[in-house]
């Protein structure tokens, strides 16, 4: 089975750069190994998540997208 | 009987709305604009008071001078908004009926969210905060001095990024630069959000030796340490810090439970109107629109808000839309600067920085006063500004 989300956020209809400043915030609250799942509008988010995942340590499992809505789920390091 | 428009906020949206409904409905409106301090301030200029190119004469004008005589201005904060009842209660006790409102009152500055940001950093944000800034800067001489945001959304997107092309020039002519190390802190893997924008400037930043520390949110400041951390676990030291502050909306919109959690106002996107009240319009920062807070946008939206007053006032339907229009500046440092005109549907393309920008952006400053708040500025630019493709 696959681990549980400890926090989904909803960042929908805001525009860079709010989602990653957002997600930072909330994974600061989370521990280490826990799930955070962030669900946003905004087109340009899929490279900045990316690229903050890559930068920041955190692992990105999972992007998907669905009616214009693209969600991330990340696993904090 | 004249419809009664009241407008909160006496900065260049308040102003240039009133002004522009005050000449189009002449006997058929009474407008009053109710305004804290009585005082409208150019806040694009407060980046030149910092850096000693301007002082705080040019930057501020009684609101009373930029009104039409037919507008009345009360000078009092307004506290609370009573939509059902349709008046507005002021500080002092008195209230105002009004048929139609136009909430312009902007964003606050909220340092207090963050942790040693106020005794820590310096701002460009405030007339107090420039004047600050402007006696550090005389004081520096030389070490890391880092620029930044300290939350988001905040005012004039690209005013960071301007401000370190300018005080990089500003140390140079100083004879400090080679002491010194000029960096900014992005919240993003970029110098600015707009792609587009980006770059262009990094590698004018990069020539210059400006150093970029990318995503960087930040977290806290330390001020006996000279230490500012991230949200992402990193630490920067500094020897002067310069952080725009976080913005929050303005206590009456919270005071009257109309704004969302950070007091901005949930206003349609096109006809600006706030949701779920169809005789309240909303302009500027004040706003929740997912665009610049900016005075451009402020700038843009007013006439589109004048003109759907007057047409529900003459009982006709109103047809003005906003499109998102958005335009500004961008100095790079060296009397050279790019544009930035975007809407909804068009990302910004801007131009190869030149000395026609900056010339334009010191065309506009100078103007401001005698144009912009009366609704004299043509519509149309008198130089063709490019703009991205559509993205519909």
């Amino acid at each position: 089975m696959s681990q549980a989300v400890a926090r989904t956020l909803d960042l929908k209809g805001l525009s860079c750069p709010l989602p990653i400043v957002k997600t930072a915030q909330a994974i600061k609250e989370l521990a280490s190994g826990e799930l955070v799942e962030a669900l946003a509008t905004d087109p340009g988010s899929v490279a900045d998540f990316i690229a903050w995942c890559t930068s920041t340590g955190n692992e990105l499992l999972e992007h998907t997208e669905e009616g214009g809505v693209f969600r991330f789920v990340i696993r904090k390091k | 009987m004249p419809a009664r428009v009241v407008v909160l906020g006496g900065g260049v949206g308040g102003t240039l709305v009133a002004n522009l409904l005050s000449k189009r409905l002449r006997r058929d409106v009474r407008v009053t604009v109710v305004d804290p301090t009585g005082m409208h301030a150019y806040q694009p200029g407060y980046q030149y008071l910092a850096l000693g190119q301007a002082n705080g004469r040019w930057l501020v004008r009684d609101e009373r001078t930029l009104l039409r005589t037919d507008v009345d201005l009360v000078v009092e904060p307004a506290i609370r908004v009573h939509p059902d009842a349709g008046t507005v209660q002021l500080a002092r006790g008195g209230s105002l009926d009004w048929d139609y409102l136009v909430i312009a009152t902007g964003a606050r500055l909220a340092p207090e969210l963050v942790p040693g940001l106020t005794e820590g950093s310096y701002e460009f944000y405030s007339l107090e905060g420039a004047q600050r800034l402007r006696e550090a800067l005389r004081r520096f001489r030389g070490g890391r001095l880092l620029v930044g945001v300290a939350g988001i959304p905040y005012k004039c997107p690209p005013a960071p990024v301007e401000f370190v092309f300018l005080v990089e020039e500003y140390l140079r002519r100083r004879g400090i630069r080679n002491r010194s190390e000029v960096r900014l802190l992005s919240p993003l893997n970029r110098a600015f959000t707009i792609e587009s924008a980006s770059k262009v400037v990094q590698p004018l930043m990069a020539q210059r030796g400006i150093e970029l520390t990318t995503f960087f949110n930040v977290e806290s400041v330390d001020p006996s340490s000279g230490v500012v951390s991230s949200l992402e676990g990193e630490k920067a030291e500094f020897d002067l810090l310069v952080l725009v502050p976080p913005h929050r909306g303005q206590d009456v919109v919270v005071e009257s439970r109309l704004g969302d959690a950070s007091g901005w106002l949930p206003t349609d996107r096109t006809t600006l109107q706030v949701e779920g009240h169809e005789r309240i319009f909303a302009i500027g920062d004040a706003t929740n629109l997912p665009i610049s807070k900016s005075g451009s946008t402020a700038h843009f939206e007013a006439p589109v808000v004048a003109s759907r007053i007057a047409a529900l006032v003459k009982g006709s339907a109103p047809r003005s839309n906003y499109g998102g229009n958005v335009m500004c500046f961008l100095e790079t440092g060296n009397r050279q600067g790019t544009v930035l005109r975007f809407d909804y549907e068009h990302p910004p393309a801007p131009p190869q920085p030149s000395a026609i920008w900056h010339s334009a952006k010191w065309l506009f400053n100078r103007m401001y006063w005698g144009v912009v708040p009366q609704g004299r500025l043509p519509e149309r630019m008198p130089i063709p500004v490019p703009r991205g493709r559509s993205t519909e």
